[in-house]
């Protein structure tokens, strides 16, 4: 295997496809029985790869495990652990890690439907189909996983053409993934904002934004005699397990639409065109999906260089904060001395943008589908909120958990103090709950260009967490490998 | 910084008797009765924390003896105004809890002078950082309290003209006024910089550059030898970055983002052999001249989000305790390490045993990320008990509630100044 190739046909489709002619789709929430079986079956079942295909199948299956699956399929400890720490201890098992992610309150993990606990997922199958075509997949995928597993949770999905349960066009910004590999591999810093991301950051084995790789599970080679995994490439003497694999998080995030709307509505004032303002504004880009720091052809190329006070586009506007655009440094005078003044943060009005860590190490691919009935704006204003279950099954994926996921989750869309703001976190999914020095996170605002910033106060939670966990989605031989007796083996 | 070794056999009665002061694992209860820190009108943070020798085992990969070394307790604040007048308050108002502390170390007996104790166990600072040199305490509580009250009471309406924004500020002036003659407000006036402390400022300015020119020839003649054993260390020195035990990380976490402020503590042994000692020892000096007369109003490089820092060396020189008060969490905290300062920390850390490979001292090193990441975690000590003087206000607070402040008194703005201003509210 020489550098620069890419095995499409050993990477699980959804890292290169978010399947949108699959339009309906089901997620399988399964725990394992029968030991037995459920390797039999994990050694054969057909996954979907990443080559293309045309047609586009009319079926594609993908699948990933947790630890706990890992563990119950009888996996050696050693291979486990060598996962990164926090795929290892999971989502919802770690208080620290809860207040971190804002899975607190009524989003914490005591009160979730599944993935904490006893109820922790084993393996998610995840069934992708053209219309029509799902329910047959569906019973005969849960018809040959029978014997091996239980299913703890069966995820319904919705066709709502593109459009998340409040209204919005979602799963329109996806970072651009390098197939080609044309960035050079080495650690070098871009001074411009780039939507072209190392294939690293999402697939393990490769190299990542830092030039390097990211820890993964590497195999003495005599734990894999038929050489059923790939070499490593950074260290060809070595069986790379985490090779063309990623990590996936889901979280069932369940959306309060009246809520929403009724909030924006009565914050409006009842006008119907303030009140499309206002929700542009908390989520950065228009129902239809224009971002609203500025009209462009391309609705996904631009940034906030030009909008600096976010007198545009809020600073703690959604998009914004999960994805603010920036350089790993701010932009100045072109020439060696305004180089060096930036760099060694002695340029005052560079310090002033200079708040919000690079984006380009905390990029994500987004693969959530919705979930639910939708609800047009007219019956959210006029129902009441427990009469509707909608919302959004979240799914993302990414080479490092810690540096993508958390730290999006954490530093920018739950923190209080995201670029410079005060008394407010992401407006769509922040919690509420008051800070523990008794400050609200209950406020959102828009800075104007003349005068104060506007301030709006009382924002109700929106989104509530109802289960999520971890998972490794392997490379398709990876996968063969764990359901092996070969990965049972001590070293 | 106070750091004094235990008396043998007392490390889980000193735990037990820190945890007591806390209201959650790591966070100080401001009045506990012990050390009640909040009653210390001048300390912004203060913290005490055990370190022990564990990894000293490093030495033995480097194939170098290992000295055990006791647990030592350390106990630091950063205060406003000398150290020893503080120091002397601590001892008035918490005398008794202070006794009961250190009576778990080394020496210390019934009738050991408390002060006279805690100034032989201090050890020199090698290097420090503030922020912001000269904002106090009392300062930053009062101006939080006139920004709430300001925030609170600004009309939130389009400013048409700047006669509109002037009248908007001339009314919040007269009405800061209003609530200051009544007593709901105080904004005490900055006390001038005291002379000796300015005249040991311009010393210290002339003074090292003057050094470093005396030694710059000499530096000179000797700088391909020196070059060489950079060069050669750096291409031989053993990187040791494990990954640090998953019992060990959630000790850490548990600390963390309870409030907006993070405290850091994390200690590592000097490389060994003359060379790293002295280059350690010089670039300290150095670092700390940055610290004292560049980095003095906000920021530390490109990081803004570093309240205090600093650097002290224990055990002869053959360890560093470095300690930091930050913003954000441990990951962004990170983060600005890795993506904005990685030549700064290299500089010093890749003097300490076990670095990440680094090239002419400022190249690699921390930026190789997920090696840095495990190498200072398994570093990292977890505090027992940490205060902050002011929870719930970060560093872009406090600028700009300064920068509130001084709007506020100042008339002579701008209208483009006076709308800025009302911006900030
Ligand atoms: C129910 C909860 C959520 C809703 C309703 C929601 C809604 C949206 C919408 C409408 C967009 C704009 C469409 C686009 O740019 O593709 C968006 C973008 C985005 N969201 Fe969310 N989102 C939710 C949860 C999350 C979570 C939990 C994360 C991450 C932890 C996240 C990360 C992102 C990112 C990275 C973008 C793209 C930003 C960009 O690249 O400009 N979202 N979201």
């Amino acid at each position: 295997m020489s550098a620069g190739t890419v095995e499409l046909d050993d990477i699980q489709g959804l890292l290169r496809f978010g399947y949108k002619h699959q339009t309906q789709a089901s997620f399988l929430l399964l725990q394992i029985k029968d030991r037995e079986a459920a390797r039999a079956w994990l050694a054969s079942v057909p996954v979907t790869s990443a080559v293309t295909a045309v047609p586009s199948p009319d079926t594609a299956l993908q699948l990933a495990l947790s630890r706990e699956g890992l563990q119950a399929l009888g996996v050696a400890d050693d291979i486990v652990n060598a996962f990164s720490p926090e795929f290892v201890s999971g989502l919802g098992s770690d208080a620290s890690q809860s207040r971190r992610l804002g899975d607190v309150g009524a989003s914490a993990p005591e009160r979730w439907q599944w993935g904490a606990g006893q109820k922790v997922p084993h393996v998610l199958v995840m069934l992708y189909a053209q219309p029509g075509r799902l329910a047959a997949f569906q019973q005969a995928i849960e018809a040959q996983c029978a014997n091996g597993f239980d299913t703890l949770v069966s995820l319904a999905t919705s066709e709502m053409d593109g459009i998340e349960p409040f209204g919005f066009v979602d799963g329109i910004s996806q970072p651009k993934l390098d197939w080609e590999r044309t960035r050079a591999v080495r650690d070098q810093e871009q001074l411009a904002y780039s939507n072209l991301s190392c294939l690293g950051e999402y697939l393990l084995g490769y190299p990542n934004e830092y030039g390097g790789y990211t820890d993964r599970p590497l195999l003495d080679p005599q734990r894999d005699p038929q050489a059923l995994l790939p070499r490593a490439e950074d260290l060809p003497a070595q069986a790379d397990l985490g090779r063309n694999g990623s990590y996936l998080v889901l979280r069932q995030l369940r959306q309060d639409v009246p809520g929403f709307w009724q909030f924006v509505n009565a914050q409006a004032g009842g006008d119907a065109a303030a009140r499309e303002r206002l929700a542009a504004a908390m989520v950065g880009r228009t129902r239809q999906g224009e971002p609203v720091v500025a009209s462009t052809q391309d609705i996904n190329a631009f940034d906030y260089q030009a909008d600096p006070h976010g007198m545009r586009c809020p600073l703690g506007a959604h998009v914004r904060r999960a994805n603010p655009r920036n350089a790993d440094l701010p932009s100045g005078e072109p020439g060696l001395v305004s180089w060096l003044k930036r760099t060694l943060g002695l340029d005052a009005q560079a310090r002033e943008q200079d708040r919000v860590a690079s984006t380009r190490f905390h990029r994500m691919l987004r693969r959530g589908r919705a979930y639910g009935a939708p609800v047009s704006i007219d019956r959210a204003l006029s129902g009441a909120a427990s009469s509707f279950d909608t919302g959004l099954h979240f799914i993302c994926l990414g080479a490092n958990l810690a540096r993508q996921f958390e730290f999006v989750q954490s530093a920018w869309l739950a923190s209080t103090r995201f670029d410079g703001l005060r008394n407010e976190s992401d407006p769509l999914l922040g919690t509420r709950e008051p800070a523990v020095d008794g400050s609200p996170t209950n406020e959102f605002s828009l800075p104007q260009p003349e005068g104060p910033a506007q301030r709006l106060s009382g924002l109700p939670q929106f989104v509530t967490v109802l289960g999520g966990a971890y998972f490794f989605l392997p490379g398709i031989r990876a996968l063969r490998y764990l359901a092996s007796a070969r990965s049972q083996g001590s070293p | 910084m106070l750091v004094a070794p235990l008396a043998a056999g007392r490390e889980a009665s000193l735990r037990a008797l820190l945890a007591t002061m806390n209201v959650t694992p790591g966070t100080a209860d401001p009045h506990n009765p012990i050390v009640p820190f909040a009653a210390i009108e001048r300390l912004h943070y203060a913290r005490l924390v055990l370190l022990d020798d564990a990894l000293q085992v490093d030495l033995d990969m480097l194939g170098v003896p290992r000295p055990r070394l006791p647990t030592v307790l350390s106990f630091m604040g950063d205060c406003d105004g000398p150290a020893h007048e503080v120091l002397a308050e601590l001892v008035q108002r918490a005398g008794e809890g202070l006794r009961s502390i250190f009576a778990h170390c080394e020496g210390f007996v019934a009738d050991t002078d408390l002060l006279a104790w805690m100034q032989a166990h201090d050890r020199p600072i090698a290097a420090s950082y503030v922020n912001w040199v000269g904002r106090t305490v009392r300062q930053i509580k009062e101006e939080s309290a006139l920004q709430r009250v300001l925030s609170a009471t600004i009309s939130r309406v389009a400013v048409n003209s700047g006669a509109q924004a002037r009248a908007l500020h001339a009314e919040l002036r007269s009405f800061v006024n209003t609530e200051a003659r009544a007593g709901r407000l105080v904004l005490t006036p900055d006390a001038p910089t005291p002379f000796m402390w300015r005249v040991a400022k311009l010393a210290h300015l002339l003074l090292v550059p003057l050094v470093g020119l005396l030694f710059l020839p000499i530096l000179i003649v000797l700088s391909p030898l020196l070059i060489y054993l950079l060069r050669t260390r750096e291409t031989t020195d053993p990187e040791i970055c494990p990954r640090p035990q998953a019992k060990a990380l959630g000790e850490l976490q548990v600390l963390e983002d309870i409030d907006v402020s993070n405290q850091y503590t994390a200690i590592g042994a000097v490389k060994p052999g003359l060379f790293r000692r002295w280059l350690v020892s010089v670039l300290l000096v150095l670092i700390n001249y940055a610290c004292r007369h560049v980095f003095t109003c906000g920021f530390l490089a490109r990081v803004q989000t570093i309240h205090f820092a600093r650097w002290v060396f224990i055990d002869d020189k053959t360890r560093v305790i470095f300690t930091s008060n930050y913003d954000g969490s441990h990951q962004g905290y990170m983060d600005d390490f890795i993506n904005k300062v990685a030549w700064g920390l290299n500089l010093v850390f890749s003097n300490g045993v076990g670095w990440p490979r680094t090239r002419w001292l400022i190249l690699g090193g921390a930026r190789i990320e997920q090696d840095f990441k495990r190498y200072q975690r398994r570093h990292q000590v977890p505090t027992q008990v940490w205060y902050k003087a002011y929870p719930g206000l970060s560093l872009h607070d406090l600028t700009r509630n300064q920068r509130i402040r001084e709007g506020l008194e100042n008339t002579q703005m701008s209208d483009a100044q006076t709308l800025a201003w009302l911006r900030l509210l």
